[in-house]
């Protein structure tokens, strides 16, 4: 005999959908391991994509902001500086624009199985994970190579880590859910994302931004979760009123986001 | 306790909004028209979604009650069946109990563990393998990691897919694929089971098993609900069945009494209109061949009247969609409970023909058939070869009526048991 009795009616609110979404968790495991495994079925390079595009990318900023605009970069190599910072980037980035179309790439999931669907992009920020790891890893090399000795901060980085899962999650949840409408904003992320990379310290240190602008500036989340990944592992400097604003926006972000996501859940098998 | 109420559906409604095109006609609109409706559509999109509305195409907005109205109850191991024609609301129904989609109106209450499956190999991923993809939708379908472990073997056994385990189920042919997805799917052991239209897959053999497979599941103390077009599976696997019409519960009762109401109104609305389109079967493989008219004797279907042993033939109109090299063409007959009594196929008489892409009337003369008066339905499908996924199937359409008239007074009085009439029989006293 079951204990478990559904009852469903029109605007009920889940009373158990936390507990649903823990008890789902076998299904978040298997979705994040699927999207993992398919990343890069069917390419010639495979992984190495995950190699190749922070190292490009990390070369161009390091000319143009290093060796051109001779930005200063803190005592650490410029290099080194710039694949600090776009770590958390492309984490934050990927993890954004697969969540923001993750319920429309599975339609399909959708519209023929019920689960919480918060699972769902979720998972799919959770697969950006392998890009970041061997992102570390080729960090870790880039240090070796420059002689430069991590301190004891680094093991603070997993709670950082985290910052900037959660910072892609909360707008990540808001617009996988309006998304569902409004097909518009898959149109839109492509265009913040690109623009975010020059708004956010990915090509220089945030130290260039004149003092009284900081905490304007760190309202961007990313702000304080560049700086706080370049603290951790090159020991820069770190402007701690900036990092307490951006972990708020981060929170508040989340809450607006989980919100969305929920008020839309229901209606997301009908409107997709 | 065994009559313990474990589905309890009270007045269920779905309402949907849709949009309609209200064009001016064909009249040829000037660029300035064009860019003035453009324009005015773009506005009411932009104000829509300020208000969080849903973006509706089209100029005239209508409410549709997909679902209305709906009530019933299923009691713990019961298998109750639904049916109902395409579009009458019967997948809603199924989507608002599986908390796919939510109701507009009313309350359903479950109890227990529900899996649906509505449809076969949902999730399945194209680059994943065969072994990776028993996982992942084990999984989506709500099976724990060590639940599908535990069955794995089993589930490759069924889908009789061993050596293509380490391969994407891209590579796969169609009949691989779907049998695969249903093993896994066989294999869900929840304390309700909701299934949508799922057995019309692969050959006619693997239906078979997985008919089977679901007989074995019911029969287990397991709730089920059944949505099918395939009526005799409804009768064969479930003990009750509610029928939908145009989002309405119409009528409930055992499985054989409701079949054969809808059978007797779907009957009724071909003998006006003449349309057999209700009775095609979902699962085919589109875009080859569709069977557009089917003559009984020179008669529509269902109004034919055979004189008792009457020659019968059948005159079956097609409209190729391609070159069609030797198609095979299968009539089944069926008698009023949809047991097929016979199956006559084209390539009993070795009928080889090639068709052009077009409209193409072809014939077949059955003879007089043994058979006692009495109603009797049709099953037509054409395909490439037998046992393979069929290009087209109606089933099972109304038949022909033998007339008792012209048969013996003995025939007609309705007391003879049987269907199938052997009256030539010799009889001799030996010895």
């Amino acid at each position: 005999m079951s204990a478990i009795e559904i009852i469903i009616e029109p605007g009920r609110a889940e009373k158990n959908y936390w507990r649903d979404l823990w008890r789902y968790r076998e299904l978040f495991q298997v979705l994040a391991w699927r999207d993992c495994a398919v990343r890069y079925k069917q390419t010639v390079l495979g992984v190495a994509w995950a190699v190749i595009r922070p190292v490009l990318a990390m070369l161009i900023f390091t000319v143009i902001f290093g060796r051109i605009a001779k930005l200063p970069s803190g005592g650490v190599p410029y290099a080194l500086m710039v694949f600090a910072g776009m770590l958390p980037w492309t984490f934050f980035a990927t993890g954004l624009s697969d969540a923001s179309n993750s319920l429309i790439t599975n339609t399909g999931l959708v519209s023929k199985v019920y689960f919480p669907r918060m699972i769902m992009p979720t998972a799919t920020i959770t697969a950006a994970f392998i890009d970041f790891f061997i992102g570390l890893f080729i960090l870790a090399t880039m240090m070796a190579w420059y002689h430069v000795l991590p301190s004891w901060r680094i093991v603070l980085l997993p709670i950082f880590v985290l910052l900037a899962f959660l910072a892609a999650l909360g707008p990540s949840l808001w617009v996988t859910a309006v998304n569902v409408k409004y097909r518009d904003f898959r149109y839109v992320i492509p265009f913040l994302v690109q623009f975010g990379l020059y708004v956010s310290p990915v090509g220089f240190s945030s130290s260039v931004v004149p003092q009284k602008w900081r905490l304007l500036y760190s309202l961007n989340p990313l702000v304080g979760i560049i700086d706080s990944f370049r603290w951790c592992v090159l020991r820069s400097s770190i402007y701690w009123p900036g990092v307490g604003i951006s972990v708020a926006v981060v929170v508040l972000l989340l809450w607006l986001g989980v919100r969305k996501f929920r008020k839309m859940e229901r209606t997301f098998a009908d409107l997709i | 306790m065994p009559n313990e109420v474990v589905i309890k559906v009270e007045n269920l409604g779905k309402s949907y909004l849709i949009g309609h095109e209200m064009g001016n006609g064909r009249r040829q609109e000037s660029f300035r028209e064009v860019v003035g409706r453009h324009a005015l559509s773009f506005a009411r999109a932009a104000l829509d979604m300020s208000r969080g509305r849903q973006i509706i195409q089209g100029n005239k907005i209508e409410e549709f009650w997909a679902l209305s109205d709906v009530s019933f109850e299923v009691t713990r191991g019961e298998a109750l069946g639904i049916i109902g024609r395409n579009g009458a609301g019967k997948s809603t129904l199924l989507k608002i109990l599986s908390r796919i989609t939510e109701p507009t109106r009313g309350r359903a209450t479950i109890k227990g563990r529900v899996a649906s499956l509505l449809e076969v190999g949902t999730g399945f991923h194209q680059d994943l393998t065969g072994r990776e993809n028993i996982y992942l939708n084990g999984a989506i379908l709500g099976m724990s990691r060590a639940e599908i472990k535990s069955k794995f073997d089993e589930i490759v056994d069924f889908a009789e897919i061993e050596k293509f385990l380490d391969t994407p189920v891209k590579r796969y042919s169609s009949g691989m694929y779907v049998r695969l997805a249903f093993a896994v799917a066989a294999h869900l052991e929840p304390e309700i089971l909701i299934i949508d239209e799922v057995l019309a897959v692969g050959d006619v053999v693997f239906q078979r098993k997985c008919l089977g497979k679901l007989k074995n599941v019911a029969q287990h103390g397991r709730t089920v609900i059944f949505v099918s077009h395939n009526l005799p599976a409804i009768i064969g696997l479930t003990s009750r069945t509610i029928l939908i019409d145009k989002g309405r519960l119409i009528a409930g009762g055992t499985s054989s009494e409701v079949v054969s109401r809808f059978l007797q109104s779907t009957q009724n609305e071909i003998e006006a209109s003449g349309d057999l389109s209700a009775f095609r079967r979902d699962y085919r493989s589109e875009g080859y061949a569709d069977i557009r008219t089917i003559k009984v004797c020179g008669n529509d279907p269902g109004i034919a009247r055979i004189g008792f042993r009457e020659n019968v033939f059948l005159e079956i109109g097609l409209q190729a969609l391609r070159s069609l090299e030797h198609p095979i063409i299968v009539i089944n007959v069926l008698s009023e409970q949809l047991e097929v009594l016979t199956s006559i196929t084209s390539i009993d008489s070795d009928f080889g023909v090639s068709l052009d892409p077009g409209f193409h009337t072809i014939r077949c003369e059955i003879g007089a058939l043994p058979l006692m008066p009495g109603y009797y339905r049709l099953s037509v499908g054409i395909s490439q070869s037998y046992g393979a996924l069929a290009w087209d199937v109606l089933e099972p359409i109304p038949g022909f009526r033998i007339e008792p008239q012209e048969s013996p007074t003995w025939l007609q009085s309705g007391e003879r048991p049987g269907v199938v009439l052997l009256d030539s029989c010799k009889w001799m006293l030996q010895g």
